[in-house]
């Protein structure tokens, strides 16, 4: 079984997002780098997968020279390997051919990431792999068991959930409660800086819809504070004043 | 040319947002001067159902009318998308983002070579080059990004535009679809929905209790607020993590990111990663009895109180009002 999870290499949660460059730029000024929340979800469950087959696990991500540390993370979690292609992601589509090109050169039984990338939260990705590689795609899974080449999933809908059925190879994106995030203990850490980590170059520089420039959304106002007495004032100000019932 | 919408259907109706997709495009042809709105609805809908798409600005709706494609089968939908796609000769597909429209659209960019872009937040600018804004650092900011192909697919974020209700009921033809046995390959073989409540990801109006609820047998009150209002219920992810209420409910940013109309936020403190979900909503109003709770800073309204005080408060206020 040779499982394959792609990382994004995003900023934490709690970062401030500003740009630099007449806006044409994300500042990282201060900004930490982290494993997508997502993907760390995919990467937990790659790995108890993986220990649960005997099989080997690839981590993967698209990325320059400073997401280096993020896929050594992913190595100290449990990826057996890892492999980067050696540039900025520029759009979805770019960053599917690349996956789509490596994927189909390893032979992958299962190709895990996460639902979407908290940056350009697209979600399109897994989509556009499974349709390049003419492998079935399911996202947001929330649950995926293997039971030999069938895989039992869950994935979220509007207001609940579908169980599926599908049989190896896949690809899925995914989100909690998949897995517990796993935190590297010190062997995973040491014995990352020693695994192999390679370094590709791009298949092709093709892209469809590019961002240009970015903009904050404007500052919001002061919050008007009222006590316990005033809930038909509330009630009138949400009527009258932002006229939202 | 014409648009094409793909709809969506819950329970044998037409989702509101893909009614938001189909006035989306409606604005899109008005401004590009291109024809006709299109829609495609996969399986089988009642026919009055289809026609009253029209309202929202179709004039047309293709029916295929598989019972296959009654259940959300994402390989099969692209198929079946991209066969209406090429048969009326359009360059543009518009669709609500959701969980299945995700899954399907990405499909949908390679099967047609057709550049994508997801969350879109307004109508494109189409002077010198196809500029869409769009969503990005999960409701944080906002990109400006540009569709370098000749085919487009657009899925839209909620409230992008407001749904057009004025229009005429749409012609309903019937659109036969040769579907490869093997997109069925992979079987649902159980839903599990929330019946007769508003769907999260939909609803105009959210009300989310958070720990300071002190319990799951506390919802009641924010159920009946929510009732009241006609609103969804939501959660901060402590609350799902602890098993207070289902994932499905949990917002923020790795849950469910809303985006209301109007956002009621009870016992809930306002971290970072809460606020990241609910941050395109147009008006929010915190409830905390916590002066210092940051979510107050996020907020339009607020109140500092026991929640178990002035929920049942604002409950009896909406109904005198109403």
């Amino acid at each position: 079984m040779k499982i394959l999870v792609c990382i994004t290499h995003v900023p934490d949660t709690t970062s401030k997002i500003q740009f630099t460059t007449n806006n044409t730029k994300f500042d990282s000024t201060g900004v930490q780098f982290i494993i997508g929340p997502y993907d760390d979800y995919a990467l937990a469950r790659a790995v108890e997968l993986r220990d649960q087959t005997g099989g080997t696990l690839t981590a993967m991500n698209v990325g320059e020279a400073e997401t280096e540390p993020t896929l050594r993370k992913a190595l100290a979690i449990g990826a057996d390997d890892a492999v980067r292609v050696n540039s900025f992601p520029k759009d979805s589509f770019f960053v599917a051919k690349q996956i789509a090109h490596f994927a189909e050169e390893g032979g992958y039984d299962l190709i895990l990431m996460g639902r979407e990338s908290i940056d350009f939260n697209g979600g399109m990705v897994h989509g556009m792999v499974g349709e390049l590689l003419g492998m079935p795609s399911f996202s947001p899974v929330m649950k995926l068991e293997l039971e030999g080449t069938i895989v039992k999933m869950a994935r979220e809908i509007e207001g609940g959930k579908e169980h599926l059925e599908a049989q190896l190879p896949l690809i899925a994106g995914c989100q909690e409660p998949i897995a517990e995030w796993k935190i590297p203990n010190m062997r995973g850490i040491m014995s990352a800086r020693t695994k192999p980590l390679v370094v590709v170059e791009p298949i092709s520089q093709e892209t469809q819809a590019e961002a240009s420039s970015y903009q904050l959304p404007p500052a919001k106002g002061s919050v008007k504070l009222m006590d316990k007495g005033q809930v038909s004032e509330l009630v009138r100000l949400l009527k009258n004043e932002a006229k939202v019932l | 040319m014409s648009i094409l919408v793909y709809v969506e259907q819950a329970a044998g109706k037409i989702k509101k947002t893909s009614l938001e997709a189909v006035s989306f495009a409606y604005a899109l042809a008005g401004k590009t001067g291109e024809g006709e709105v299109i829609a495609i609805a996969l399986g089988t809908l009642d026919r009055d159902e289809l026609a009253s798409i029209g309202e929202s600005g179709a004039t047309k709706v293709l029916q295929a009318a598989d019972e296959r494609l009654n259940a959300g089968v994402i390989q099969a939908h692209a198929s079946a998308v991209a066969q209406a796609f090429e048969s009326i000769g359009t360059k543009t597909l518009v669709l609500a983002k959701s969980s299945l429209g995700d899954a399907v659209a990405a499909r949908l960019a390679i099967k047609l070579n057709a550049g994508l872009v997801s969350n879109v937040v307004e109508l494109p600018r189409t002077e010198g080059g196809f500029v869409v804004k769009r969503s990005i650092y999960t409701g944080k900011a906002f990109a400006d990004t540009t569709i370098t192909t000749d085919k487009k697919i657009l899925a839209i974020k909620k409230n992008a535009v407001e749904q057009k209700l004025d229009g005429a009921k749409a012609q309903v033809e019937a659109f036969l679809v040769s579907i490869p046995e093997s997109d069925f390959a992979s079987k649902i073989s159980a839903t599990e929905r929330a019946t007769g409540e508003v769907l999260l990801p939909e609803a105009d109006i959210v009300v989310s209790g958070g720990r300071g609820m002190k319990g799951p047998e506390n919802w009641g009150m924010i159920e009946e607020l929510a009732k009241t209002l006609g609103a969804a219920t939501g959660c901060s992810k402590p609350v799902s993590d602890i098993g207070w209420r289902p994932h499905h409910e949990h917002v923020g940013q790795t849950g469910v990111k809303v985006a209301p109309t109007l956002y009621i936020a009870v016992g809930i403190s306002g971290a970072i990663q809460h606020l990241a979900g609910v941050n395109s909503s147009k008006c929010i109003v915190v409830i905390n009895k916590d002066p210092e709770a940051p979510f107050f800073k996020a907020a339009d309204y607020g109140i500092v109180g026991d929640a178990f005080e002035i929920v049942p408060q604002l409950t009896a206020a909406l109904k005198a009002v109403q």
